[in-house]
C-alpha cells in the first residue's frame, strides 16, 4: 500500500541525529519493502536545495564525523523509487523556487495537492 | 575574571535544534572568559544521562565507530573538561525532581543534582541569564 510522507517540520535535531528523522525513517521502511512518496511542505521544502551544507560540529575536543547531508539523503530516496514532491508556493515564499533543486523533484502547486493526495491510500503528516 | 552567565534549558536530547544552539552558546561563553552555570530543567536533564549510547546506522551504511553518533553527555563532559583545563567554571545542575520523574538518576561525573533554588541563586549571582525554553 503506497503511503505519502508529508514532511513539514525541518532541521529538527538534524545535528544531533546527523539526518532528518522522518527521511531516515522512510529510508528504513523502504528497505523493509514499503512503498512511499514524499511531499515536502513548509520549511521542509528547503531540503530540496542541492547546495546546502552543514559544517561539522565541534564541542571541546569532540568533532563530528558526519554532519547531516539532507538534500543528498532526500535524493537517495528518489534513487530508491520514492516519488518526491515540493509545494511550489512554499518554495516561492522562501525565495528558492529558482535554486538548484534535487533532480527528479516534482514541484506541485498547492491547488493540485488534492489530486496528488488521491493517489495515496495512506497519508502521514509529520 | 569575567562574570558568570547562567543558562536555563528545557529541551530533551535528540529533539530540537535549540539543544545544539545552547551548547554552542555555552562553549562560546566559556571561550570568551565567562564562568557558566546551567540549570537543566524538565527534559533537558536527559542531556547528562550516563547511559546514552552511540549506535551503528544501517541507513547511513556506517558501523558504530564510523557513525560517531553525537551524544550530549559527551558534549557536557567536553565542556566540563575544557573549563577545568582553562581555568573556567562550569556548574551543570540537573533539576532533581525532573530527574526522578524520568528515572534518569545516572548522570555523568561533574553534573550535580539541584533544584529551582539553585537556578535562582545562580541567576542572582550572574551577570545575566539566558532562558532557552521548549516550544
Amino acid at each position: 500500500m503506497k503511503t505519502l510522507q508529508v514532511v513539514e517540520t525541518a532541521y529538527r535535531a538534524t545535528v544531533e541525529e546527523q539526518d532528518d528523522t522522518i527521511v531516515w525513517l522512510t529510508h528504513a521502511m523502504v528497505g523493509a519493502g514499503g512503498q512511499f512518496g514524499m511531499l515536502l511542505t513548509g520549511n521542509a521544502v528547503c531540503y530540496a536545495v542541492r547546495e546546502q551544507r552543514a559544517s561539522p560540529l565541534t564541542i571541546g575536543e569532540w568533532q563530528q564525523s558526519h554532519a547531516a547531508e539532507l538534500s543528498a539523503d532526500v535524493a537517495a530516496l528518489v534513487a530508491k523509487g520514492v516519488s518526491l514532491y515540493a509545494v511550489e508556493e512554499d518554495l516561492e515564499e522562501r525565495g528558492i523556487r529558482d535554486a538548484r533543486l534535487i533532480d527528479s523533484l516534482t514541484v506541485i502547486p498547492r491547488a493540485e495537492l488534492p489530486r496528488l493526495l488521491e493517489e495515496y491510500p495512506r497519508i502521514w503528516k509529520w | 575574571m569575567m562574570s558568570a552567565l547562567t543558562f536555563a534549558i528545557m529541551d530533551a536530547p535528540f529533539e530540537n535544534a535549540r539543544t545544539v544552539t545552547a551548547f554552542r552558546l555555552m562553549q562560546a561563553a566559556l571561550q570568551a572568559g565567562h564562568d557558566v552555570n546551567v540549570f537543566a530543567y524538565e527534559g533537558a536533564v536527559g542531556l547528562a544521562f550516563a547511559r546514552q549510547a552511540a549506535h551503528p546506522n544501517a541507513v547511513h551504511g556506517r558501523d558504530v565507530v564510523a557513525e560517531n553518533h553525537p551524544l550530549p553527555r559527551v558534549w557536557i563532559a567536553e565542556l566540563l573538561q575544557w573549563a577545568k583545563k582553562n581555568g573556567r567554571k562550569l556548574d551543570w545542575v540537573n533539576c532533581g525532581l525532573c530527574v526522578d520523574e524520568r528515572g534518569m538518576g545516572e548522570a555523568i561525573e561533574g553534573v550535580r543534582r539541584g533544584s529551582p533554588a539553585d537556578f535562582w541563586k545562580m541567576s542572582v549571582e550572574s551577570a545575566n541569564t539566558l532562558v532557552i525554553p521548549t516550544r
